[in-house]
């Protein structure tokens, strides 16, 4: 690789808080990579898609706000969770296509002495993995091949769709046949399990107002995943893996199965295949056990 | 694209009056560069076996009769081109009702529960119109511009019979009504909007059941992007005054919260906060669990203490969010 990459690091809350493994083994892939990380420790919540449900004037200007400081840096800003990534994008589309919008949105952050200027990137760091480090790249560094792992990709909805907002910035996964996580899996040498509910929703976000849904959704994904023959999920935002890590005994009680599935984040994939220490990857954070998966 | 491709269809059949189970026939053609699915759907008719059962009319994208699901992908059959399905899932395609579970007749499926939903909004414009009236009412480009996307609903289904919530719960209206519920929410020659809201943010019913998949604004063929218009209903009913303080506003509204106070979004306060102290008692077990593999923090458990993390130039966003919000629960 000639030139190192650089990106800014938007964290979202989850891993500053439930997920702290999300935020160590994303840090270890970078080292042992070579990419360089600042993260962005102004950035505040992106909104969840709910925030935007109660102000979505508000929301712009808080997700305009986190890419200024990226922009204020010169980098691509990147996220780790596939709904910062989502509302962080429709922002961006939304600011960087109506003029209006976007003046109005730097009126207010005119007052804390910033403004949006558009020049920033907003990309998931699976897809600048892939895209802008390369698969064969990482083939390369791999120490410990996952050989021994059936793993389910889950891709979780906010990387793939809506595709429009995703297809030029984000991947341009087709949101019928994404590939990017199954690609991943060959390239640390696992064996990528293919299941009909790889690409469906997990029931994050309505596990507060519509409880039944949410475990009904997680739970279809999670039997799928285990008649495949699974070994483990892995799946690039931490709200899907905190709903199917965190909540597998009363979704077991729901679907009336009994659920053991260790539910990974995707950077603790790459870290396991890189030979990152059991601290960095931090299994041992996970509700569902899986410490044995650092062999 | 190459000129003609073999596909197999591997077709789901039916017959509700005669048939206990599916089954699924597979039909070998070679398929053009320019035929429509909905081409593909005659050929099995008129070529191989013309007990083979579909809706369609208009052929014209504009009537909605011909949705179906081509491997699992909501496809209106009269306005996909076969070939781009073939090279998107391979050179077999799994044709298939909009529900296999409504099934009437091969692609012929039982409606009604979206007929239902949609007659629930109130799907029309509910005002006093004078028996002759001496001018017309007129809108204006902004106020057409408003609801110009949402009056393209086709009716097909697509996104109805795409949606995860609905198969979960099937109480829950669904991202076609939704959107009709907006389009005539927000025309303002109607005067049933504050009623339509109340109907529409009704827990276990309405807008607070979208599990936020994006799913519908994949599935629409007319590229209305229901779920936008469900995040405009979520708006309206702060905006309006309609939303009653209950778990599903207290959540949306309660992510500013912890904002305030670090920059973050608390979690274990907007559990608290959206429940109520009564409503927490069904996290408890949940709560512990993450508390033993470390993913609550003690520090966050305990009240009073302040030992969140906070971001840095916290007071940016104090001070946005006081000079920006403008709506209120």
């Amino acid at each position: 690789m000639s030139k190192q990459l650089h990106y800014a690091l938007f964290t979202g809350c989850t891993a500053k808080q439930s997920t702290p493994e999300l935020l160590s083994s994303t840090l270890a892939v970078a080292d042992k990579l070579g990419i360089k990380i600042t993260i962005l420790e102004e950035a505040s919540c992106c909104g969840a898609s709910h925030l935007q449900d109660f102000d979505e004037f508000l929301s712009h200007v808080l997700n305009a706000r986190n890419i200024c400081y990226a922009e204020k840096l010169g980098l691509t800003m990147i996220t780790i969770c596939n709904t910062c990534q989502l509302n962080s994008a429709m922002t961006k589309h939304a600011l960087d296509n109506d003029p209006k919008l976007k003046a109005r949105v730097n009126e207010k952050l005119a007052e804390v002495g910033l403004e949006y200027k558009g020049t920033s990137e907003v990309k998931h760091f699976l897809y600048t993995l892939i895209d802008e480090y390369g698969l064969d790249n990482i083939k390369d560094k791999v120490t410990t091949p996952l050989s021994h792992l059936n793993i389910a990709p889950f891709y979780g909805c906010h990387n793939i769709r809506p595709s429009e907002l995703h297809k030029d910035a984000n991947g341009g996964e087709n949101p019928y046949v994404p590939t990017s996580l199954d690609n991943l899996i060959d390239a640390l040498e696992g064996n990528p399990v293919d299941y009909a509910s790889k690409n469906k929703c997990c029931g994050f976000h309505v596990e507060l107002q519509a409880n039944h849904t949410s475990e009904v959704l997680a739970g279809n994904a999670l039997v799928d995943a285990i008649d495949n023959n699974a070994d483990m999920m892995v799946t690039p935002c931490p709200l899907c893996h905190l709903k199917m890590d965190t909540y597998q005994d009363s979704i077991g009680e729901v679907t009336g199965r009994d659920i053991e599935l260790p539910v990974l984040h995707m950077p603790q994939m790459v870290a396991l295949a890189l030979g990152c220490s059991e601290k960095e990857i931090g299994l041992n954070f996970h509700v569902q056990k899986a410490t044995h998966l650092h062999a | 694209m190459s000129q003609s491709k073999k596909v197999t269809l591997k077709t789901f059949r039916f017959n509700a009056e005669t048939d206990y189970l599916p089954y699924y026939k597979h039909y070998e053609m070679e398929v053009g560069k320019d035929e429509l699915v909905l081409d593909l759907l005659n050929r099995i008719k008129w070529e191989h076996d013309g007990s083979f059962s579909y809706r369609r009319s208009c052929r014209h994208g504009i009537c909605g009769a011909c949705a179906i699901k081509v491997n699992g992908k909501a496809t209106l059959a009269c306005k996909q081109n076969a070939l781009e399905l073939v090279e998107l899932f391979g050179n077999e395609l799994l044709i298939e009702p909009q529900s296999t579970k409504r099934a009437v007749k091969d692609m012929i499926i039982d409606k009604k529960d979206f007929w239902e939903k949609h007659a629930a909004v109130k799907p029309y414009v509910v005002a006093d119109v004078e028996p002759h009236p001496e001018h017309e009412t007129k809108q204006s480009i902004d106020e057409f511009n408003n609801f110009l996307d949402s009056d393209l609903c086709i009716q097909c289904g697509a996104c109805h019979y795409s949606c995860p919530a609905l198969e979960a719960n099937s109480d829950y209206l669904g991202p076609a009504a939704l959107n009709a519920a907006y389009r005539f929410t927000v025309d303002t020659r109607d005067e049933a909007g504050k009623e339509r809201l109340e109907i529409t943010s009704e827990l276990g019913v309405g807008i607070w059941d979208c599990v936020k998949c994006y799913e519908c604004a994949e599935a629409c063929p007319k590229d209305i992007n229901p779920i936008e218009k469900i995040t405009k209903l979520h708006n309206l009913q702060f905006s309006e005054g309609v939303a009653k303080s209950n778990v599903a506003t207290r959540h949306a509204e309660g992510f500013l919260r912890g904002m305030k106070k670090t920059g973050y979004l608390d979690e274990a306060d907007i559990v608290t906060y959206s429940e109520g102290y009564l409503g927490m008692y069904k996290h408890i077990g949940t709560a512990i669990k993450m508390m033993k593999s470390g993913k609550i923090h003690w520090h966050s458990g305990i009240p009073f203490i302040d030992s969140m993390p906070k971001i840095k130039n916290l007071d940016e966003v104090q001070k946005l969010i006081e000079i920006s919000q403008t709506n209120k629960l």
